[in-house]
């Protein structure tokens, strides 16, 4: 019988590869002024930023006003940062009009709901008990806000704001539309016509809408078309529009994984005899959904991103409690520094879940590295 | 031969309009050892493809181990059982770890505690020689035991028959006889095999029989010393000549 080959590559007599050639030195002029249009282009660059961040650095931090003093900020004419309009209104930015004197309960539902995702976030913690485990969780974050009980102020849920609600929305929206669309997405290609007619035009028809429409009639028409007796508050009504919106363009994410698996793969899995449910849980979907991390992320942060479109419907997140505290014509000439400020926190949350994403596909993919 | 575990009558099938299995009558004994053989296109794969229903056949009656292939998934689930297959391209599941890959079938369709099934799985992954890879991932394997590996998944289950599809086609030219003689030892044991495969010399050393395949027919069918001495019909003999080393 044949030996294996040896597949660690190390031979007897395998060698060292060669040190990298020269220091830093060599790196810049190997990589920054290689030939004469790449010197120029470093040159151009580099005065560029010379120019720039000394300002930028300037205006942003060293002559910026920190104290929400008006007439400071009014002596700036413009010419540095005041960031004393977020000092003075960073509670109605990240709250929105939740009663100032309960703002605690937002913040403690806030932090309870971003420790559990990030405790959910190990695949380790991807068991059977997870969902179940999620519901304490949910129903927390949402009698902490909505108060009534335990002797909490009942606040309702027109005064939510701010970035608990951006956080919530992106997070139920998500968890709901991924298992949506990988039902959409097998559907797309069962063998079945009636199933594959129907999840098709679905998919079509949900992607051929603006999210925007789907907000307003989630807001306007639904309530009309709900039997009477049965209401939905405006925010669950808008979660439910983007979740079957989001489920549409996550059937596609999905279907490019299952398109990309070899036809052997599932034809393996039957011959064992496995049922066509098991083939897709334990063969197709670890291996396609492992191959969509990148995509999957795509449409995170786009739905991270749209949920500040829910102010068309008065509804006010992160944007819109923003716009709230522009409101107020003694501060409304510094949006800028209230939009960067935002802008930031948008910014670090997509920073974060990218990272995550990059990290979940290596750890997730070994068996495609090994 | 013994009783008959496998039976194509006036089997027919189409891909599209394109004619692909015409008028097979064929008939595997239980305990039977058959090679398959034929030039590309010529309808082998999807023959034995048809044997646990990979491949649905159009016409005709083909009945497995007593039970008549139809639409019916439980019949279908239940032939699946009994019906081993390894693929030319290994088709390992490569998110599951060698032992993992081994043990699914028993866990999942079996209802086999797990580590039952993973005792079993180490036997068989034992038996083909691989049972130092159990804790590896198939892309850290050579090709020659993945193919291994791939015989015990299907061994795992306990099947009374076994598919072949040009099991080593895939291969490196050295790793082909590791392949090989886990199949001899294999036939050894009394399995009843059906192997599509070029190695004129498995099918001579192992065979009981050796069946041409031409055009979606079989042309010619007879005991390999036969087969191979006094080929009958001219497009097998063409077929030998260009096949066979001189």
């Amino acid at each position: 019988m044949a030996t294996a080959p040896d597949l660690s590559g190390a031979g007897r007599d395998a060698r060292e590869p060669p040190p990298p050639r020269g220091g830093p030195l060599a790196w810049v002029r190997r990589n920054l002024f290689s030939s004469w249009a790449n010197a120029a282009a470093t040159a151009v660059v580099g005065l560029a930023l010379a120019w720039l961040l000394p300002r930028a650095v300037a205006w942003l931090f060293l002559r910026a006003v920190y104290a929400p003093d008006y007439d400071a900020c009014r002596a700036l004419d413009y010419r540095a940062a005041c960031w004393g309009f977020v000092a003075e209104k960073h509670r109605l930015i990240l709250f929105g009009r939740y009663p100032f004197a309960e703002q605690w309960r937002p913040l403690a539902a806030t932090a309870l709901f971003v420790a559990a995702l990030a405790l959910s976030a190990h695949p380790r913690a991807w068991r059977r008990w997870l969902a179940p485990a999620w519901l304490p969780v949910v129903a927390a974050f949402f009698l902490l806000l909505r108060g009534g009980v335990l002797g909490l102020a009942p606040v309702d849920p027109s005064a939510w704001g701010g970035l608990p609600l951006t956080i919530v929305l992106t997070a139920l929206v998500v968890a709901a539309s991924i298992p949506l669309g990988i039902v959409l997405a097998l559907g797309r290609r069962s063998r079945m016509p009636l199933v594959r007619g129907l999840s098709t035009l679905y998919i079509e028809l949900v992607r051929g809408v603006p999210l925007i429409t789907v907000l307003f009639v989630a807001s306007f028409l639904f309530p009309l078309l709900l039997p009477a007796g049965l209401r939905l508050d405006a925010l669950a009504r808008v979660a439910v529009g983007m979740t079957f919106f989001q489920a549409a363009y996550m059937a596609e994410v999905v279907r490019g994984g299952l398109q990309a698996l070899p036809r052997g793969q599932g034809e393996a899995a039957e011959a064992l005899g496995l049922s066509w449910w098991k083939v897709q849980r334990r063969v197709i979907l670890p291996q396609a959904l492992v191959l969509v991390i990148p995509s999957f992320v795509n449409s995170l942060l786009s739905t991270f991103l749209d949920t500040s479109l829910v102010t068309v419907v008065s509804i006010y997140d992160l944007t819109g409690s923003l716009r709230l505290a522009l409101g107020d014509p003694q501060w409304r000439n510094f949006f800028l520094e209230g939009y960067l400020f935002v802008g930031a926190i948008y910014f670090a949350s997509c920073l974060a879940m990218s990272r995550y994403s990059h990290w979940l596909e290596r750890h997730l993919g070994r068996w495609a590295r090994a | 031969m013994g009783d008959p575990i496998i039976e194509f009558r006036r089997v027919n099938k189409w891909f599209g309009r394109y004619h692909v299995l015409r008028d097979i009558d064929l008939t595997v004994g239980r305990g039977e050892r058959i090679v398959v053989c034929g030039p590309s296109g010529s309808g082998k794969s999807t023959l034995i493809r048809c044997v646990n229903r990979l491949e649905e056949h159009q016409q005709g009656t083909l009945i497995v181990d007593g039970v008549e292939l139809t639409d019916d998934r439980r019949s279908v689930e239940r032939i699946r059982r009994e019906v081993g297959m390894v693929f030319q391209q290994f088709n390992l599941f490569p998110h599951l770890t060698v032992l993992q890959n081994v043990a699914l079938g028993p866990i999942e369709v079996l209802k086999v505690p797990r580590a039952e099934a993973e005792a079993r799985a180490r036997e068989q992954l034992q038996r083909v020689r691989v049972g130092d890879q159990a804790a590896k991932f198939p892309g850290q394997l050579s090709g020659g035991q993945q193919q291994r590996v791939a015989i015990a998944r299907a061994l795992c289950m306990q099947p009374r028959i076994m598919l072949f599809d040009e099991p080593t086609s895939a291969l490196d030219p050295e790793m082909v006889k590791e392949v090989l003689d886990a199949m001899l030892d294999l036939a050894g044991q009394g399995m009843t095999m059906v192997v599509v495969t070029h190695e004129m010399g498995f099918a001579r050393s192992v065979a009981d029989r050796v069946i041409f395949m031409d055009h979606g027919r079989i042309v010619e069918q007879n005991a390999p010393r036969e087969f191979f001495a006094h080929p009958e019909n001219e497009r097998t003999r063409d077929f030998l000549a260009k096949v066979l080393p001189r």
